[in-house]
């Protein structure tokens, strides 16, 4: 008899939905930083909104100043953008106020990565989440897929690049720190390995209960962040974003991975489709 | 029972035809301004909406509708359903052109275009965790698979009018070409089931920026069987529409039939999406009457309409009836697909997206450049099939 078509017909339709009503049998692998991973920690608590950083990160990145807000006067961004990797925003809602620093997370799991076709956004030495321009063909994927809409494009070029902060790997390259963690007069801002900037934050909590919400933003917020933020502001009224601790991209990749596991779905169905057409051709008899 | 395709002649130059150049132009005018200046000049995209029409409309909407040769050949090929045979190449024709169009539509919504080479190529920098070059991947295998399956057209007319070397080539290609032609169709299936469930997928990575409404794990199945509905209904659609407009006879026995096979996918996707809200206690959300809310249950009731309408076997066979169910289909899949990439995300309450009117111009223009191929090709090549041709020309 063979194989019928109806049965063809479902396999073709099912291959999802077998994989999808199965995710869990997946391996999930659990993921954590790498042995070397740094980043940074961001004390609320600390920040005087001076915004050396700004500068310092500007000129250390060869970034262009953004003055399109104050008229052509400051650099002065209102948020992070192609001419800007870090940014100090203020929160005040007559109740809570607070300074907040913006850049690149440098997630354990990072969403840029994932969505990245060539490899253009990659996890590299130290975690440092870094970019390639020779892989980037400008699709924005990645901006589409980072919880934080950190990665941004040069709307206004012939032949824009993305732009998001590396963590001043070229200076971390010459023995140095980040700029910003550098030039900041309060130590708001420290850069150091993340377990080590894990056990600061928690001195810091412990120290002063009253003084902080309890809780380490990044430790396993989306996975886990290398940058790691400290408060005494909730942390969603300061613009970081309340995620699970299932990274991001898991959920996609689970699924896509249980479709395409070894590419034998595809294979399988392709060789089952050719079998279904050549019996029906035979039972047919040639036609044009 | 074998019908023979034939080219429709006639005159090219028509005042619609030129009417569709002048739109060509435009948008010709409006790339080349993109291409020195950036895409912010031309577009509304931003950071916070780096996906707009080009890439909602011209790629994941286009191409849905032009999964008529895909629905139609898993009809004919796999349900071995030979009647419709008359189908398939006028419906290969509307895919091949429709993801050209799409390919065109990629090239220029990517920032650094030059390098789009580099994707099929650089294989060793391959990243197997983005959906996104699976989909690029299968879009441009299938844009090619389509154009072969659609070259027995061409080489037949070269063999009937060509000369010299042209018409040799021609007489001793077909056979091989179609001779191979089954394992082509049978990629014909496989990639268009890949990119078209991943096209749903693609979306889920933007996690909880994703209204929860169309955030679901089911997304793949959702998209693969809405694109299977709107390629039948795009068929119906094209063959009423043409048989409109170059008074033809339609196919109506065919057509009622298309009509048919559309409502078990329609019915699936629709009971699929409740049972999905249902499962992840969404519904609530459904009937919340926001903007998310009206949106979604206007996909919803464009559906129900167009699958009221093809339930009937007195409607299937009226073509008005038939037309207009078609059209519900494609607008509801269309919708769904603007809602997933656009409205459901939410990038936050500081951005804003709305098309520019140089972007819509440069969509507009590139379909009006997909029908002026459309109409010359099926007067030039042996497409359609006029066997019931009843009203000659008049001029």
């Amino acid at each position: 008899m063979g194989i019928s078509r109806r049965t063809a017909l479902k396999v073709a339709l099912s291959g999802t939905a077998v994989a999808i009503a199965r995710p869990a049998g997946a391996a999930t692998v659990p993921l954590v930083a790498p042995a070397d991973a740094v980043g940074l920690l961001y004390d609320t608590t600390k920040c005087i909104g001076c915004k050396a950083c700004m500068v310092a990160c500007r000129e250390a990145n060869g970034l262009q100043a953004d003055s399109a807000a104050s008229g052509g006067l400051y650099h002065a961004p209102v948020d992070l953008n192609e001419k800007t990797k870090t940014v100090i925003k203020l929160y005040d809602d007559g109740e809570h106020r607070s300074f907040v620093k913006a850049q690149c997370m440098h997630c354990v799991d990072p969403a840029c990565a994932n969505a990245c076709m060539l490899g253009a956004f990659k996890k590299r030495e130290f975690g440092i989440v870094t970019y390639d321009v020779n892989y980037c063909i400008g699709c924005r994927y990645c901006e589409v897929a980072c919880p934080y809409g950190v990665p941004k494009f040069e709307w206004s070029k012939a032949a824009p690049k993305m732009v998001k902060c590396e963590l001043c790997n070229h200076r971390l390259a010459q023995g140095k720190q980040p700029a910003c963690t550098e030039v900041c007069p309060r130590q708001a801002v420290i850069f150091g390995k993340r377990e080590d900037l894990l056990r600061e934050a928690k001195r810091r909590l412990a120290s002063n209960p009253g003084g902080y919400v309890q809780k380490i933003y990044g430790e396993t917020d989306g996975g886990g962040t290398q940058c790691l933020y400290i408060s005494h502001v909730p942390f969603d009224k300061i613009g970081l974003p309340a995620l699970s601790d299932e990274s991001t991209p898991s959920l996609q990749r689970t699924l896509q991975h249980s479709i395409y596991k070894g590419f034998a779905a595809p294979i399988a169905l392709y060789g089952l489709l050719g079998a279904v057409m050549l019996r029906n051709r035979r039972k047919e008899g040639p036609t044009s | 029972m074998n019908v023979q395709a034939q080219a429709l002649g006639g005159r090219l130059l028509t005042k619609p035809f030129r009417a569709l150049a002048a739109l060509l132009g435009i948008a010709g005018l409006l790339i080349l301004y993109r291409l020195v200046n950036g895409l912010g000049q031309v577009t509304a995209m931003n950071d916070g909406y780096p996906w707009g029409l080009w890439i909602a409309f011209d790629v994941v909407t286009g191409t849905a509708l032009a999964c008529g040769g895909y629905s139609v050949a898993l009809l004919v090929y796999i349900l071995n359903k030979g009647k419709y045979h008359p189908m398939v190449r006028p419906a290969i024709l509307t895919s091949a052109l429709g993801y050209t169009l799409a390919g065109l539509g990629v090239g220029l919504d990517v920032g650094r275009w030059w390098n789009i080479w580099r994707v099929p190529v650089f294989f060793w920098h391959w990243n197997l965790n983005s959906v996104l070059l699976e989909v690029a991947l299968c879009i441009m295998a299938y844009t090619f698979v389509l154009w072969i399956e659609l070259s027995p057209a061409f080489l037949q007319r070269a063999e009937r009018t060509g000369t010299g070397s042209i018409r040799r080539f021609a007489v001793r290609t077909r056979p091989i070409v179609e001779k191979g032609l089954l394992w082509v169709t049978v990629f014909g299936i496989l990639l268009p089931t890949m990119h078209q469930s991943s096209l749903g997928a693609l979306m889920l990575i933007a996690g909880p920026r994703l209204h929860p409404l169309w955030n679901t794990g089911w997304l793949p199945l959702l998209f693969l069987l809405s694109c299977l509905a709107m390629g039948f209904a795009a068929v119906v659609f094209e063959s009423v529409l043409a048989s409109w407009l170059w008074r033809r006879e339609p196919e109506r026995e065919m057509l009622a039939g298309l009509g048919g096979a559309i409502v078990p996918f329609a019915v699936a996707y629709v009971w699929l999406r409740l049972y999905d809200l249902a499962m992840r206690g969404q519904l609530a959300a459904l009937f919340a009457f926001d903007l998310y809310s009206i949106m979604a249950l206007l996909e919803f009731a464009l559906t129900a309409v167009a699958v009221f309408i093809l339930l009937s076997d007195v409607r299937r066979r009226r073509l008005g009836d038939l037309f207009r169910a078609a059209m519900l289909l494609m607008l509801a899949g269309s919708l769904y697909r603007f809602d997933t990439y656009l409205v459901a995300f939410t990038p936050g309450a500081q951005w804003s997206y709305f098309p520019s009117v140089t972007e819509m111009l440069v969509t507009l223009g590139l379909i009006a450049g997909e029908l002026m191929l459309y109409i010359a090709i099926v007067k030039v090549f042996p497409i359609l099939t006029l066997e019931k041709r009843h009203v000659a020309y008049h001029h």
